[in-house]
């Protein structure tokens, strides 16, 4: 099976406290950790799986700019065939729907059976890869946590739904799944494996490449724009306890004991 | 002028979701005189009730019946509201498992406009809607602007507009299903498989004891499992150490895990999304240990302690040990 994977890279909020920039236009982009969005790396690994069992090979793709080359290495790394960047100063400021578009005029130049991307990105909206599905007519499941081949033409995939519940269903290829955290278990990447891949070049496409539409791209062809980031100043905030680590615990004891945790 | 709006309202075994109050709370939001029209799909009798519940929050119900759309197939669903959708308009949908599921593709057969998960709408200007969305987790919060001239599909957080009372009107059901046609869809859906219960009730707890990524590692989970032994309390956690595999899915709180309604919530590096907020219930006393001060857990907490889990919570469960000895003696 063909497999394209579309991979983002992203400010790691479990590597950092992301605060805001002087102007609030963006937030603090200085000295953060970056790497690859956490459900995409879950979906490389899925493809990969998926490879393992039924042949094919797997592409991962980012619309980005050369820095975002790290990541397609990373997951060539972990066993991707090939990482493609797609990149244009015409790209920059997409909404949503423009990446959808960007990413669109690459499936249709190529071919693959299954895409696969993440849920959300951790600054996105989880929308890509629905958008996705819809501009290349092709069924669609969110939210997916497993995935059986039946045959070359039908999936059986698992969604998860409210209280860990699994809503399954059959679906056709090619189509779009988007892939939640937790579905497998990304296999490891060590630096060897990265210094295998540093030196390939990973082939670029832009715009007149791709034949984008340039009134859906960039920033003039964002129809959701954001005006401006902030830390909203709350009501309710939780009494801070800032005593010595030895006095927080005894005050905490107190009030615990208080709502009647303490037997 | 502000479109039309137009409130996609899920519904089980007869009853509509709580989001059909809260998303016409939203619409009102957009603007107080909109009158917004529901739009509901299903079939059978009790999809009938559901219809007729409606009408007293809304003035139009948009009933679709289809044989095909007894399960909410949102493949399915997408197709149906295409067939009845008139352009230009905005869409209010639910951002749960069936929002994310059906919304984006939707805006792009509408070719609308899309924003998801607001939290907040700050209303029409000129032809731009403003709203407030949340990213990284809920560490900051954004303006965005969204071009209204083709219309526009909204997903909004469960649980961010609070439902208005006494909005009681006598609205009527509209039936549009002679729209439908034939449904069909390259999804088709088989069954639900319902979560496995775990080693341990984590809904039968006073007390949790409730871990996330801050933990850091396997081995760790031992340091909780002490303090919940000398509580009597039960350990529960978030949505990242299951997928690390570190604890059962039956110990997850949140959206896609279990809801549960303690007493006492000792919220240990957890950083406090919606989603893993969205699992507590009751209103419990929160305790918030985290060693990032800014973390937005601590603006749900009712008390916020800025240390190392790791080399706290040892430290709490031998004071707890020792005042045990104590009073045993
Ligand atoms: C569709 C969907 C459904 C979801 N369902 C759920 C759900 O049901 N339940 C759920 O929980 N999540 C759910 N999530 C994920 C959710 O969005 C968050 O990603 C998740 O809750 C974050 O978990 P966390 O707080 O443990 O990790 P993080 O957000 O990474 O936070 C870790 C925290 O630990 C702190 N920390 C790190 N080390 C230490 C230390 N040594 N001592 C003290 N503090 C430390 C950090 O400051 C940080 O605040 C869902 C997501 C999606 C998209
Ligand atoms: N710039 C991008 N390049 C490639 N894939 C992307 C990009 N942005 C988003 N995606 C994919 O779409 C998913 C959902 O992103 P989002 O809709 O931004 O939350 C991500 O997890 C990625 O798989």
């Amino acid at each position: 099976m063909e497999i394209l994977v579309c991979a983002r890279r992203v400010p790691d909020t479990s590597e950092n406290e992301i605060t805001l920039n002087s102007t609030t236009n963006d937030i603090e982009r200085e000295e953060l950790v970056y790497s690859v969005n956490e459900s995409d790396n879950y979906a490389v690994e899925e493809a990969l799986q998926i490879v393992d069992r039924t042949g094919g090979s797997v592409t991962v793709v980012t619309v980005g700019s050369e820095e975002d080359e790290e990541i397609l290495r990373r997951e060539m790394a972990m066993g991707a065939s090939h990482g493609i960047l797609l990149s244009d100063p015409a790209f920059t400021g997409s909404d949503g729907r423009g990446i959808a578009s960007i990413l669109k005029a690459f499936v249709a130049q190529g071919h693959y059976d299954l895409i696969l991307t993440g849920v959300q990105a951790d600054d996105g909206a989880a929308q890509v890869g629905g958008m996705l599905a819809a501009m290349l007519d092709y069924p669609f499941a969110s939210l997916v946590n497993s995935i059986e081949v039946l045959d070359g033409k039908t999936l059986k995939v698992s969604r998860e739904i409210e209280g860990g519940n699994k809503e399954i269903s059959e679906i056709d290829l090619p189509c779009v799944l988007s892939i939640q955290t937790g579905i497998n278990e990304p296999r490891y990447v060590g630096m060897r494996g990265i210094r295998a891949v540093a030196s390939l070049t990973i082939p670029t496409y832009g715009a007149s490449d791709l034949g984008v539409d340039a009134s859906v791209v960039g920033k003039a062809g964002a129809r959701v724009q954001r005006v401006d980031y902030y830390v909203p100043a709350l009501g309710k905030t939780a009494e801070m306890l800032s005593g010595s680590r030895e006095e927080n615990i005894d005050r905490l004891v107190e009030l615990v004991a208080a709502k009647g945790g303490l037997q | 002028m502000t479109p039309r709006i137009f409130v996609y309202v899920g519904h089980k075994n007869g009853i509509a979701d709580d989001c059909a109050v809260e998303l016409l709370a939203a619409a009102k939001t957009i603007s107080p005189i909109t009158r917004p029209t529901a739009v509901v799909a299903g079939c059978g009798p009790e999809f009938d009730r559901v219809c007729e519940s409606l009408r007293s929050s809304y003035a139009e119900v948009w009933k679709l019946a289809h044989d095909n759309l007894a399960y909410p197939n949102a493949e399915l669903i997408r197709k149906a509201l295409l067939k009845v959708l008139p352009s230009n308009n905005i869409v209010l949908v639910p951002h749960d498992h069936f929002g994310i599921d059906l919304a984006p593709g939707l805006s792009i057969k509408l070719n609308a406009a899309f924003v998801s998960d607001v939290v907040q709408l700050e209303g029409v200007e000129g032809s731009a809607l403003n709203a407030v969305r949340q990213e990284f987790g809920g560490q900051v919060s954004t303006h965005v602007r969204c071009d209204l001239a083709s219309g526009a599909v909204v997903t909004v957080r469960p649980g961010a507009f609070k439902p208005a009372d006494n909005m009681l009107v006598s609205g009527s059901v509209i039936d549009k299903s002679g729209e439908l046609g034939t449904l069909t869809s390259a999804r088709r859906y088989l069954q639900t498989l319902v979560a496995e219960a775990g080693d341990v009730d984590i809904t039968k707890h006073n007390v949790l004891i409730s871990i996330g990524r801050g933990i850091q590692d396997k081995d760790n989970v031992g340091i909780a499992q002490e303090l919940a032994d000398v509580l009597g309390a039960a350990v529960s956690c978030s949505r990242p150490v299951v997928d690390a595999k570190w604890l059962e899915k039956s110990r997850q709180v949140g959206s896609s895990g279990k809801t549960v309604k303690p007493k006492v919530y000792l919220a240990c590096g957890i950083s406090g999304a919606f989603q893993h907020l969205a699992g507590i219930k009751g209103n419990p006393f929160i305790v918030a240990i985290n060693k990032n001060p800014k973390a937005p857990i601590f603006q749900v907490a009712d008390v916020g302690i800025v240390d190392d889990i790791l080399e706290f919570l040892p430290e709490l469960t031998n004071k707890i040990r020792e005042m045990q000895s104590v009073t045993a003696k």
